[in-house]
């Protein structure tokens, strides 16, 4: 292997002639460009596949703790069903199969049904770690919030979920850099994101080790911009007096 | 009519009887003291009384409102009635002030600055206007079950329901809490409290309430009581905590 080459971002991946500036003009795109808008896609899945699973997490997860027995059947088969099958087999169950059973999910991109299939996967954990947190709260602070009058959706909004939430901080912090990892099975239903740049720019420019190095860093990057802001929340929402709190 | 009636209440954790045909009254503006061994089931009692404990037979009776009706609104009846727990309860992600003005705003339907003037005058009351703007977490054990008494007060009861308000607390801290409810209990407030401070008792309570194994054993004037309990197991109970 010859010595390091990183004029290949500025190469035209069209006739691999290198381009002044790295940027691509008048449709002509070079490997840089591609690579950004490759992670691009990375971050489009990964974020919105965050938001379906912690809006769905969250509803599963206190679904579990309520005190209707078939709100916490539902919540708990629901996990059970998304955290007990590998990631990439969900996703090409969503691919193929799904479409298949229900046929208007046919004309669904498949960008869409890699943000359902990440999102409902990574909900089932959230679902955990949401009725964790909502159970590790003591048992009085429910009667609390019900003694003063409180309905229990109430309870809920006000009481528990504030503190709950807090607590779990730690763990979401986990889920939301794992989506962003996890998010590399899309390439297997031909989403255009970092990990299917990685395989095929270096399948045509045979400088494989660049590439990889650059997808790496951007990987890097976008998991720990996720480790910072949710750091900077866990500092802004701590409780005075209480323990962490600080002050 | 009394204030909150007990019905022949009996309640079962699966094949465990924890309550067996429970009945009393408690008057408006009556002081009642409910003490027993642990175990005995006051606190299944008392939070029966505004349905945080369900039970399976009898009912309460609460200012004419049925506990066990499935028609009762039950956080409206809840709303009616304070709770001081054991453990305070203070919420914690919440300054004191918001602690006495939530359920104001959202329960009852007041405007945020009446409840916060109401709130702070409860505060002041219970001696703990200076720290309005803290959090649960940086009170003292006292502090918080005071303010705890005064978030209940907020919502203007009818009836305050104590369970073992002083237990959790360190022993210099027991009297500044017993100092507000005896005042509350002069004020006239209908009290049902679960305790073992037989001084309180002795001090505001009209009746007492002796409870074993998930039964009221007795039931007497405070005089009857402390002068001579008529069964044995609170004569064997009170020689117990009145030793020392």
């Amino acid at each position: 292997m010859s010595a390091w080459d990183w004029q290949v971002f500025c190469k035209n991946t069209l006739d691999g002639s290198v381009v002044a500036g790295c940027f691509g003009s008048g449709g002509d795109i070079t490997y840089f460009d591609w690579l950004l808008s490759a992670w691009g896609w990375t971050l489009s899945v990964s974020i919105l596949a965050l938001v379906v699973a912690l809006l769905l997490g969250s509803v599963m997860g206190i679904l579990r703790t309520t005190p209707s027995r078939g709100l916490v059947l539902l919540g708990n088969a629901w996990t059970e069903l998304f955290r007990n099958i590998p990631l990439l087999v969900q996703i090409f169950l969503w691919y193929h199969v799904v479409p298949a059973l229900i046929p208007p999910l046919r004309a669904v991109p498949s960008f869409i049904l890699v943000v359902l299939g990440l999102g409902l996967f990574t909900s089932a954990r959230i679902s955990e770690q949401v009725r964790a947190g909502i159970q590790s709260l003591s048992r009085g602070q429910r009667m609390a919030g019900l003694a003063m009058g409180f309905t229990l959706p109430q309870t809920y909004r006000y009481v528990l979920l504030p503190m709950a939430f807090r607590i779990v901080i730690p763990p979401l912090t986990s889920e939301s850099m794992n989506i962003i990892k996890n998010s590399s099975v899309a390439f297997a239903v031909s989403i255009s994101e970092l990990t299917l740049f990685a395989l095929q720019a270096q399948e045509e420019t045979s400088r494989g080790i660049e590439i990889y190095l650059a997808v790496t860093g951007l990987y890097f990057i976008s998991a720990f911009a996720i480790n910072r802001f949710m750091l900077w929340l866990e500092g802004h929402l701590r409780v005075p007096g209480m323990i962490g709190g600080g002050k | 009519m009394s204030m909150i009636e007990i019905r022949n209440i009996s309640k079962w954790y699966g094949q465990f009887q924890v309550l067996t045909d429970c009945s009393t009254n408690v008057e408006k503006g009556e002081v009642i003291v409910v003490c027993g061994p642990s175990g005995s089931g006051k606190s299944t009692l008392i939070k029966c009384v505004n349905g945080l404990e369900p039970f399976q037979t009898g009912d309460v009776v609460v200012d004419g409102i049925s506990v066990a009706d499935p028609k009762t609104n039950l956080p409206k009846l809840r709303s009616r009635v304070g709770m001081v727990f054991q453990h305070f309860e203070l919420f914690p992600h919440m300054k004191i002030t918001e602690n006495l003005a939530i359920a104001q705003v959202k329960v009852l339907g007041r405007g945020q600055d009446e409840a916060r003037e109401r709130a702070l005058k409860l505060l002041d009351r219970v001696g703990l206007a200076a720290h309005a703007h803290k959090y649960p977490g940086q009170l003292s054990g006292g502090q918080q079950q005071r303010v705890a008494i005064a978030r209940a007060l907020a919502m203007d009861p009818i009836a305050m329901l104590f369970d073992e308000p002083t237990s959790a607390l360190d022993p210099e801290m027991i009297n500044e809490v017993l100092d507000v409810m005896v005042e509350l209990a002069q004020e006239g407030m209908t009290m049902m409290v679960v305790t073992h401070e037989m001084g309180f008792a002795r001090k505001v309570a009209h009746r007492v309430i002796f409870m074993d194994q998930g039964k009221i054993v007795e039931d007497d004037q405070k005089e009857a009581f402390f002068g001579s309990p008529r069964s044995e197991r609170a004569q064997v109970f009170l020689s117990k905590i009145l030793q020392h």
